[in-house]
């Protein structure tokens, strides 16, 4: 219970930002819907149009939404210039303002279509220009049904934001997400009970708001409002107050959503402190995303693998070997981007493929080779993006692998998987601590069909100049062997006595030393 | 009858089409300042339609209607309905204002505010208490409803008054009562009414002058007396007709108890 209540306490500049952004979204939504209410109120096109369109956004997912930003921000760059942010704060701000848009619209334009005829008859026949009767009549008439709709839309969007941590915005979710990925549900739960909490406080306010509205008590609608805007101001305000000093210097240090990202952010992050500067974590976000954030410069310092860039970046399929791989993904970064690649960590989190050390011993494994002549009987596992990968066609195809089955399954639970035999092998991580502690066997790949998997450092194009953090990195380039990281790895990953991401990496850091 | 070069109030070959629906026949009619007229007929004979065209809650398909010689096309709908005081059997009241506030919005419209001794004085003209002023509509009973949107049509010193079945919602004692008083206005401000209704009885005992609609025409233009001496042709006396059998029918009643 200590442990809810600490994680609920440290999540203050996380829940300002929510706020921000929720509010900031929900003004947006407003500032867009009423005028589209009033024009489709008088016009039944305008109105089929306009909602059939905020319907159709309303059913695609609140993460693919978010998701769908980057790349249409990317593509605005053409047009509003390159300082034009893809990540953070502007596309979940527009993608939840879209995302708010359909509840408040709908109102809106149900009640301004449903007012009692003869009102808008006493207001033509007493002279009322069109302007004055929206004004006079219709606004306040339709004021508690728009209220209504905006409690609804801020519900919706206070929900929907924990999502915006993927696209790196700060927000409730990095708890959820952090949490998910670290099986550590103390934190997932303070994410959930902090949004819950934050959602239940916007909609009583509102509600108080729209309560005034509708009772015809312009006092208590203003106590609620001023309320709900004194809330959006001290958020605003201790933002502020945590950003104050020099924040140009502050250097952002994104990590993927997985626990050796979290733990390798958290690493860089204390080293550069040390060294002075400031930093910020930009976590959870989506793995597509992190090249793309390093490489325009929407994060500073991502770290990423070989495989995945050449695969994913270079789009090649080939195996040139380990050291020539590397060479090629420096020069084609520096020229692209101008993405500095500052060296290698030194282990490689590759794709293996891994047995139970009993499953070894019974067919005598030691190799992908060994594996195919006995596979066909046996059933694979992978997560859930593995049997999608050119990985898994060419280590496939390569050694001629034949399986009874393919099951997918969340990464956590792949490993659970081999244990209960419902898988007989799996597509391991090999950086994974679960390795070690489970006494797994990664076979052998004698003919180099899995490329390699150097973890890298990356340094966005404003930071890959800046010699003194180069030289404040440089003791981590080479140094951790992959036992180190698969140990760092563990500490977070296991189910009992958990280390939080930030604890395993002073450990790696010590570990190094 | 004979009139002054421009009269008042006149309509020139009024024409309204609906979806081919003709609900206006090609109507022409002068009305002098002053004149208190009801307009009489069935559900569906154009009455409503020929006093809307007055102030343009219904655009002619074709002809045109002067207000003091003026066409009331040549200006902007809503100024126009400003300088007509209009009150219908909806009503209207709006739910969200108080009574001073309804008296007072035709003023709110030209920017200008209407003192609390004004709104009193309208009230009274109704028949209100001035105490009502700070009510909300929902609080008050139905006639007081409708006196109060005679007294918001009356607020803007308009010289003419259009009425649509402005008493039709009303129970019978309100309604004789609400009628009389709306009569003693139009005499004592100097009012030109054009009041629609549906009951003969009430066209007789208000108005000055009756025309009896039917299918889109005025099939009869009489006074009251003249109507009630048997002129105006057939489709008028059918009208006059009901309240004459239920007046002799009434006396017939009184004359058994007497006996």
């Amino acid at each position: 219970m200590n442990a809810l209540l600490d994680a609920l306490l440290g999540l203050g500049p996380q829940l300002a930002e929510h706020v921000l952004l929720c509010a900031a979204a929900i003004a947006l939504g407003i500032v867009v819907a009423l005028p589209l209410a009033v024009w489709a109120s008088r016009s039944p096109h305008v109105a089929k149009v306009t909602l059939g369109f905020a319907s159709l956004v309303q059913t695609i997912p609140a993460l693919a939404l978010l998701a769908l930003f980057f790349p249409i921000l990317l593509a605005a760059r053409s047009v509003f210039g390159e300082g034009l942010p893809t990540l953070g704060f502007l596309p979940a701000w527009l993608a939840l303002a879209l995302y708010a848009l359909l509840p408040i619209l709908r109102n809106a334009v149900t009640a301004l279509t449903n007012l009692d005829p003869e009102l808008i008859e006493a207001a033509d026949g007493l002279g009322m220009t069109s302007w004055q009767k929206l004004r006079l009549v219709e606004a306040p008439l339709a004021a508690p049904f728009v209220m209504a709709g905006i409690r609804t839309a801020s519900v919706w969007t206070i929900g929907a934001a924990t999502l915006a941590t993927t696209i790196g915005q700060p927000s409730l979710g990095d708890p959820i997400f952090a949490g998910l990925q670290t099986q550590n549900w103390v934190l997932v739960l303070a994410g959930c009970i902090a949004s819950a909490g934050l959602a239940l406080v916007a909609d009583g306010l509102l509600g108080v708001v729209e309560r005034g509205l509708a009772l015809r008590r312009p006092r208590l609608a203003l106590a609620g409002a001023l309320l709900a805007l004194a809330g959006i101001t001290a958020a605003a305000l201790s933002l502020a107050d945590w950003r104050g000093g020099d924040a140009r210097e502050t250097v952002v240090i994104g990590a993927k959503n997985f626990s050796e990202q979290y733990i390798l952010a958290r690493a860089i992050g204390l080293t550069l402190e040390e060294a002075g500067y400031a930093v910020e974590y930009r976590e959870g976000l989506g793995s597509a995303v992190v090249h793309s954030a390093v490489t325009t410069g929407a994060i500073d310092i991502a770290i990423d693998y070989t495989g995945t860039l050449w695969t994913n970046q270079l789009e090649r399929s080939d195996n040139p070997g380990r050291a020539a791989m590397y060479e090629e993904l420096v020069r084609w970064e520096a020229d692209t981007s101008g993405t500095r690649v500052l060296g290698r960590l030194g282990f490689e989190n590759a794709y293996g493929l891994a047995v139970a050390r009993d499953t070894a011993d019974i067919f005598d494994l030691e190799s992908i080779a060994d594996l195919a002549a006995v596979a066909p009987p046996m059933t694979v596992g992978g997560d859930p993006e593995w049997f999608e990968r050119p990985e898994w066609r060419a280590v496939r195809d390569a050694y001629g692998l034949r399986f009874a089955e393919e099951r997918t399954f969340a990464p956590t639970f792949m490993y659970n998987a081999l244990k209960s035999a419902e898988a007989h092998v799996i597509s391991a991580y090999t950086s994974d601590g679960r390795i070690a502690a489970d006494g797994l066997v990664v076979l052998d790949d004698p003919l180099e069909a899995l490329p390699s998997y150097d973890a890298i450092i990356l340094l966005s194009p404003r930071v890959a100049g800046d010699e003194a953090l180069v030289e404040a990195l440089e003791p981590l380039i080479g140094a951790i062997d992959v036992e180190t990281m698969r140990e760092a790895n563990y500490m977070v990953d296991r189910d009992d006595d958990k280390a939080t991401p930030e604890e395993a990496a002073r450990w790696l850091l010590n570990a190094i030393r | 009858m004979a009139e002054a070069a421009s009269p008042f109030l006149r309509c020139e070959a009024l024409s309204k089409t609906y979806a081919g629906t003709r609900a206006l026949r090609d109507i022409s009619l002068d009305v002098a300042r002053g004149e208190f007229v009801a307009l009489v007929g069935a559900s569906g004979s154009g009455k409503s339609t020929l006093l809307k065209c007055i102030n343009r809650l219904v655009e002619p398909t074709s002809g045109r209607v002067l207000l003091d010689g003026e066409d009331v096309t040549t200006g902007p709908a809503p100024a126009l309905r400003r300088r007509i005081g209009y009150v219908f059997q909806g009503i209207g009241l709006f739910p969200h204002m108080t009574v001073a506030e309804n008296v007072a919005v035709g003023a709110r419209l030209k920017r200008q505010r209407l003192s609390g001794e004004r709104i009193a004085e309208l009230l009274a003209l109704v028949e209100l208490d001035a105490d009502l002023a700070s009510r909300l509509p929902a609080e008050l009973s139905g006639g007081q409803r409708q006196r109060v949107g005679v007294a918001r049509a009356l607020a803007t010193d308009s010289h003419l008054l259009l009425m649509d079945e402005p008493f039709g919602a009303l129970d019978p004692i309100t309604r004789g009562g609400l009628g009389e008083r709306v009569r003693r206005l139009h005499d004592e401000l100097g009012l030109t009414t054009v009041m629609v209704t549906h009951d003969m009885a009430e066209a007789l005992l208000l108005a000055t002058r009756v025309l009896v609609m039917d299918a889109g025409e005025i099939v009869a233009d009489a006074t009251p007396q003249q109507l009630l001496a048997g002129e105006g042709g057939e489709v008028a006396q059918a009208l006059v007709a009901v309240p004459r059998a239920q007046a002799r029918a009434l006396s017939g009643l009184g004359a058994g108890i007497g006996e």
